[in-house]
């Protein structure tokens, strides 16, 4: 089994007109990587009629929609985060409650609000309440601000992990952008914070520094917007780790904190 | 063949990199079936000279029938008239210049007379756009990345010139590509480490949109892992003919004299 944990899908009611083409393509270089399931989530109206990192309940809702509607489409191959705002408490938790009851397996934060801000606790709560795991939207070492989003580091993560010990949470796109060293040495003993190594860098000696720094059993394999880089790392720790410990990465320690039942064999 | 138009050897000094020497490159080539190599000097991008890496890098070089150098040349510095004969002598696929990092103009007169002394030996001129994702170098690692004007200037700069264009995303690509003639155009090369695959399909469309003649294999290694170029080729539905112009036949074609 492969599990890319970090997939995110397009819509009609978005800015770009070829977001058919655009899933299809996830989809087909999927089956042909061999990826079993696609954890997705659906970033609102990705800028449409709201912010992509500032979402209105509105697109929220029906990002949300949008990504049961894939699920629904594709049921042996699909899987969801809620995507939520924090900025908009309780809509965020009637999100949460209503995405579970309907099958959708973890919470994606994006930017709407810093990690370690005291809104994302009750959505943390939630989280912890419906034993959900939580990606959060990372800039590896924010060192200033930047427009479109309210971007959190991997310190701000620790400090919100620190404060949920029962919640895992997933440190998105290692190889997405900004000094992944800095935050590898932020969450080393962080033991609920899980890498995921997707993003479109490719670095040489990154694998192996998250390897040194969260170990395998806190590594997540995933994409992003990148299937091709994704696909690179995946090769290459298949040559770096024992067989046991490739497994990990490509299933092992998904199906550990994701609710039970939620990636079924073929 | 697979041949990677893009590989350095040495150290990076912005942060640890494994695998620097030739032997590690090798090994690296071994494990992802790469036949040949086109290797850089990576520590003198960043040596007021940068010619003085070449002798180190003919030397190591030369130990392998598998890696061919591409030494730096400065056209600042007195004396790089012979350190490019010496080249040409030598045999080389191409020399480079990196003029956001040797800071000096990249439309200035030193690259132009670069240029011009390229194209009348029939010697490809590489470069690279960029080393790292900017979003993640060190805070005191201040160089511009190499801008499209400046490819668009220099392919201008003479009707005989060939450039080997490394580590660019798409929108610089389409940018100098169709902002150049055909007959411009068809002198420049690009190497596919830094264009994104499935589920954007920038590679794809580029093939489409401008032929795989105009691609080479590069890899960057081994500041990025080498797997990648190859994962991005078996993403896509290539003709064999095309994937093999894009592995190694085009790069073999640049180490021909060109055409006049």
């Amino acid at each position: 089994m492969l599990i890319d944990v970090h997939a995110h899908f397009l819509h009609e009611r978005t800015p770009r007109k070829d977001w058919r083409e655009r899933n299809a393509s996830r989809l087909r270089a999927g089956e042909r990587v061999g990826i079993s399931w696609h954890v997705a989530s659906v970033l609102g109206s990705w800028g449409l009629r709201s912010p992509i990192y500032f979402p209105s309940p509105e697109d929220v809702t029906l990002a949300n929609e949008v990504q049961r509607a894939l699920e629904a489409e594709h049921p042996g191959r699909i899987r969801g985060y809620v995507v939520v705002n924090p900025n908009f408490t309780a809509h965020a938790i009637a999100e949460i409650d209503r995405g579970r009851s309907l099958g959708m397996v973890g919470v994606k934060l994006a930017a709407s609000r810093r990690a370690d801000d005291p809104l994302l606790d009750p959505v943390c709560d939630r989280a912890a309440h419906h034993g959900l795991p939580v990606l959060q939207h990372i800039w590896q070492h924010r060192r200033r601000e930047f427009a479109g989003q309210e971007a959190s580091d991997a310190l701000e993560l620790a400090a919100l992990a620190r404060r949920h010990p029962r919640v895992s949470f997933i440190l998105a796109h290692i190889g997405g952008g900004g000094d992944w060293l800095h935050s590898l040495r932020a969450v080393r003993d962080v033991v609920n914070i899980h890498v995921d190594l997707s993003g479109s860098g490719v670095d040489g000696g990154m694998l192996e520094a998250c390897i040194a720094s969260a170990g395998v059993e806190r590594l997540l394999w995933g994409c992003d917007l990148t299937i091709d880089t994704g696909w690179a790392k995946l090769r290459y720790l298949e040559r770096l780790l024992s067989a046991a410990d490739f497994e990990l990465v490509r299933a092992g320690n998904a199906r550990r904190i994701f609710p039970a039942g939620s990636f079924p064999e073929a | 063949m697979r041949t990677d138009v893009s590989a350095f050897l040495g150290a990076y000094p912005w942060r640890k990199v494994p695998g620097t020497s030739a032997t590690a490159v090798l090994a690296a080539m071994e494990r992802t079936a790469i036949d040949a190599a086109w290797v850089s000097h990576l520590p003198s991008f960043f040596w007021r000279d940068p010619m003085e890496g070449n002798a180190w890098l003919y030397d190591t070089a030369s130990r392998s029938d598998r890696l061919a150098a591409v030494p730096a040349i400065h056209p600042g510095f007195p004396g790089w008239e012979q350190e490019l004969d010496g080249a040409a002598q030598a045999g080389v696929p191409a020399v480079r210049a990196d003029p956001t990092w040797y800071g000096i103009d990249a439309r200035g007169a030193e690259m132009a007379r670069l240029a011009k002394a390229c194209a009348s030996l029939g010697m490809p001129l590489m470069l690279a756009v960029r080393l790292e994702d900017g979003r993640q170098r060190h805070p005191n690692d201040r160089v511009d990345e190499l801008p499209p004007w400046a490819v668009r200037s220099l392919i201008r700069s003479d009707p005989s010139l060939r450039l080997v264009v490394t580590h660019a995303e798409r929108t610089f690509i389409e940018e100098v590509h169709f902002g150049s003639t055909p007959a411009e155009a068809a002198r420049i090369w690009w190497d596919i480490t830094w264009v994104w695959g499935p589920p954007e399909d920038h590679l794809a469309t580029l093939i489409d949109t401008m032929g795989a003649a105009r691609f080479v294999f590069g890899t960057g290694q081994p500041l990025r892992i080498p797997e990648n170029p190859v994962a991005k080729l078996d993403l896509l539905d290539l003709p064999p003919d095309d994937r093999a112009a894009i592995e190694s036949g085009n790069a073999e074609l640049l180490r021909r004299p060109p055409r006049r």
